[in-house]
């Protein structure tokens, strides 16, 4: 392994906040009780994480008890699709899009599967966005629930969620649940009319096996995990408190960071830009609906793995698409989605940029990817 | 295994060898049975004509019984308690290994009496051993077909209690008849053609080719990962990677789609000569089944054997592929050789490769290039590493 590590792999996850991890390590080592237990240790520990739960609905301009803990977006996906749908098994059609995460996909399918649902996938266009005429025409007397990710997480592409929560909200009786997972933190997310939305902590520099549902309080909903009164019964288990605490923390900072942040990455993702352009036989997945933090290219005579396994060598940290499905084989959905020929779907590279990327490690990189494509690019 | 197990008395049987041969033999199994222990530092081991005796400290037999069955050039074993040479402590010991046994068995009581001072003869101490376990247990006696034998050794300070035989994995110790060079890839069978060289007592290193970054890290690690499993039956295994790249990319370019597996694999043979001859290695080895893919076929092998001069050895040839997944799912590697990584074989997969390649047209495809500076970079391109049966538990665990 080189000794140089450059990571441009941001969208999989990040590396943890300095602040939330010296937080979590002091409260980690005397903070061990039952968040439900009666004695004085557990009174002190449940009203801790209600802090924690009342900062977030605070951030987030939403009542306490619409945030609920989970344990990643996919679980948060999960329950804000079957937990919705198992509430009324007379409406059995679900919409979403077809470059939705695989946890919403695989959720969808499972309830087609197993419980006869109707699900719609809406197609993007060749920018990767979903259009709000599409969705008009999809939506039905018994739609339970629209599901549409706010960015993409392999073009990192916006979809016109204000749009369509709107009109969800008001033209429809259906459920609206937006993936923010890629969105949170990178560019102002708002709930106006929105009724569910998932949001993990690891992509914003916070712990793995941390996340939450926003469930606004008209939806109803079954809960997945059976247990306790954890997460107001909707989320059985011991409550993971002390990760849950931290997520405040991780929220407030990525949130208070954002401009900053976005501005210095934009000036990263500019800078990327001329160099890539330079290279000839690069073309980009991403475009002018994409957030400055995903660049997605595609050169052709090299597939994905094996352009991963070069960089790899040269000490560069990057995916070929959703870092879920990279054990996958096929070419990517997404790309597949927006119009692409399988080559170009199975030779995509994603770098995901942050504030802790600089121009050398972007110099870097050019100079390595030049010396691949002259020696493996026939 | 409830008993105070401390000494593990190991046979090797009826040698054919003889002689310094037979001396060799002891010496190699000793060697191959404190490197495939050698996570187990306070055990200590006693060399005989006809026994290898490992004194106990505190390990587990368990886990010991698990790792010496794997040993080959073992006929059985057993595990061995010492008592104070007194009946009542002796019977004590014997009752307690026949109740660790489900009952209701046969059983049989051997004592052997080098202590002629002792009160009982060794008839009398079969009896009242014998009487008491029947008295406590349901077991019975059968001299003749026992389910399980209790063997006493009296001898004057102590008296040694042998529990069953358990049979070890045969073969010849791993390494006494040399070493052959396996060619190694992520596959079923080359694995399972490990195992069968090494039941013959021959060591094995293995010579893998890689082809990065067109074959990735994990691709690599798998193989590491499946020499680790096989080193189990000697210890540790020299993995010597090959990178394979370049020499791969010219053969595709010289020689066209239909004949590049056949030219690769003369590649692969010729680097696996040159690299066993320098390092004492007889022969080279390869997972071969006949007819199996096209470089298998006897016209593919033959032109593929051609340009080398050293004994290759097929274990595999002519099993059938079930019979070599049923012995890959024996020794544990099957599992992990399904994983689909690429590897360099799949990785060009050409169309329509030729399964009847002509000698004449081999070498006139290899004139078109000069494969001779690209073997010897890859002589020089050789990363040797050594994996061991278990690695060393990581710190975080």
């Amino acid at each position: 392994m080189p000794n140089q590590r450059i990571y441009f792999d941001h969208s999989s996850t990040t590396n943890i906040h300095p602040d939330v991890l010296e937080t979590y390590i002091e409260l980690l080592k005397t903070h061990y009780a039952n968040s439900e237990s009666l004695y004085d240790e557990g009174s002190e520990i449940a009203r801790m994480m209600e802090k924690a739960r009342a900062s977030i609905a605070g951030l987030l301009g939403i009542h306490n008890d619409e945030v609920l803990f989970t344990g990643s977006s996919s679980e948060s996906n999960s329950l804000a699709i079957k937990g919705v749908a198992f509430t009324n098994l007379n409406k059995k059609h679900i919409i979403t899009t077809q470059v939705e995460h695989s946890s919403i996909l695989n959720a969808c399918e499972q309830l087609q599967r197993v419980f006869g649902y109707e699900i719609t996938y809406l197609p993007v266009n060749q920018f990767g966005v979903v259009s709000l005429e599409d969705l008009k025409a999809a939506l039905r007397e018994d739609t339970m629930l629209v599901s549409i990710m706010h960015v993409n997480n392999e073009v990192g592409t916006v979809n016109p969620i204000k749009q369509i929560a709107e009109y969800v909200k008001t033209k429809s009786h259906a459920y609206f649940h937006v993936d923010m997972t890629q969105s949170i933190g990178k560019i102002p997310v708002d709930l106006t009319n929105i009724d569910l939305a998932s949001i993990s902590a690891h992509k914003i520099e916070g712990l793995k096996g941390s996340a939450i549902l926003i469930k606004k309080k008209h939806v109803p909903m079954e809960p997945l995990i059976n247990g306790g009164e954890q997460e107001y019964g909707l989320r059985g288990g011991t409550s993971n408190a002390v990760v849950n605490m931290v997520f405040a923390k991780t929220l407030r900072l990525a949130l208070e960071n954002e401009t900053t942040h976005y501005q210095y990455v934009q000036s990263l993702h500019d800078y990327f830009m001329d160099k890539l352009n330079d290279i000839p036989g690069i073309e980009f997945n991403t475009n002018e609906f994409s957030i400055p933090h995903i660049i997605n290219f595609s050169y052709e005579p090299i597939p994905s793995e094996v352009m991963q396994n070069a960089l790899n060598q040269r000490g560069f940290l990057v995916s070929a698409r959703s870092t879920c499905d990279s054990k996958s084989i096929n070419p990517s959905h997404v790309l597949k989605a927006m119009g692409f020929s399988d080559k170009r779907a199975s030779s995509c590279i994603r770098l995901s940029i942050s504030h802790e990327n600089t121009l050398a490690e972007i110099d870097a990189f050019i100079d390595s990817l030049k010396e691949i494509i002259q020696l493996y690019g026939e | 295994m409830g008993n105070k197990y401390d000494t593990i008395l190991i046979r090797y049987g009826e040698l054919s060898t003889k002689g310094k041969n037979r001396k060799d033999f002891i010496k190699r199994l000793e060697l191959n049975l404190k490197n495939a222990l050698r996570n187990y530092p306070n055990l200590t081991y006693q060399r005989t004509f006809d026994r290898i005796y490992i004194k106990l400290t505190d390990e587990n037999p368990d886990e010991l019984k698990e790792i010496i069955s794997k040993v080959f050039g073992i006929s059985s074993f057993s595990f061995t308690e010492k008592v104070k040479s007194d009946l009542d402590v002796i019977k004590e010991a014997c009752l307690n290994y026949a109740k660790s046994m489900n009952e209701p068995k046969t059983f049989k009581v051997i004592t052997r009496r080098h202590d002629k001072s002792f009160p009982l003869n060794s008839d009398g101490i079969n009896r009242a051993v014998a009487s008491d376990i029947l008295k406590n247990t349901n077991h019975k006696v059968d001299v003749h077909h026992p389910d399980f034998s209790i063997q006493i050794e009296v001898r004057e300070e102590d008296t040694y209690i042998t529990s069953e035989k358990i049979p070890g994995a045969g073969g010849y110790p791993t390494g006494i008849n040399g070493k052959v060079l396996l060619l190694l890839s992520g596959g079923i069978d080359s694995p399972v053609a490990a195992y069968e060289l090494m039941k013959r007592g021959l060591e094995v290193e293995a010579i893998h080719y890689a082809s990065p970054p067109y074959t990735s890290e994990n691709a690599k690690q798998k193989v590491l990962d499946l020499a680790s499993l096989i080193s189990v039956y000697q210890g540790s295994m020299r993995v010597n990677v090959v990178n394979f790249t370049d020499l791969q990319l010219e053969i595709y370019k010289a020689v066209g789609d239909s004949y590049a597996i056949t030219i690769m694999r003369r590649m692969m043979f010729r680097i696996a000569e040159r690299y066993a001859k320098a390092h004492n290695c007889l022969a080279i080895a390869t997972g071969e089944s006949i007819g199996q893919v096209a470089s298998q076929t006897l016209e593919s092998m033959s032109v593929i054997n051609e340009v080398i001069n050293i004994p290759v050895i097929r274990p595999l040839v002519c099993m059938d592929k079930l019979e070599i997944i049923n012995l890959a799912k024996k020794i544990n590697t099957y599992e992990l050789s399904i994983l689909p990584f690429e590897d360099c074989c799949t990785i060009f997969d050409p169309k329509n490769p030729v399964t009847k390649p002509k000698s004449d047209k081999c070498y006139e495809l290899e004139e078109r290039f000069d494969y001779e500076s690209l073997i010897e970079q890859c002589m020089q391109n050789i990363d040797n590493i050594v994996v061991y049966s278990k690695e060393k538990k990581e710190s975080f665990l």
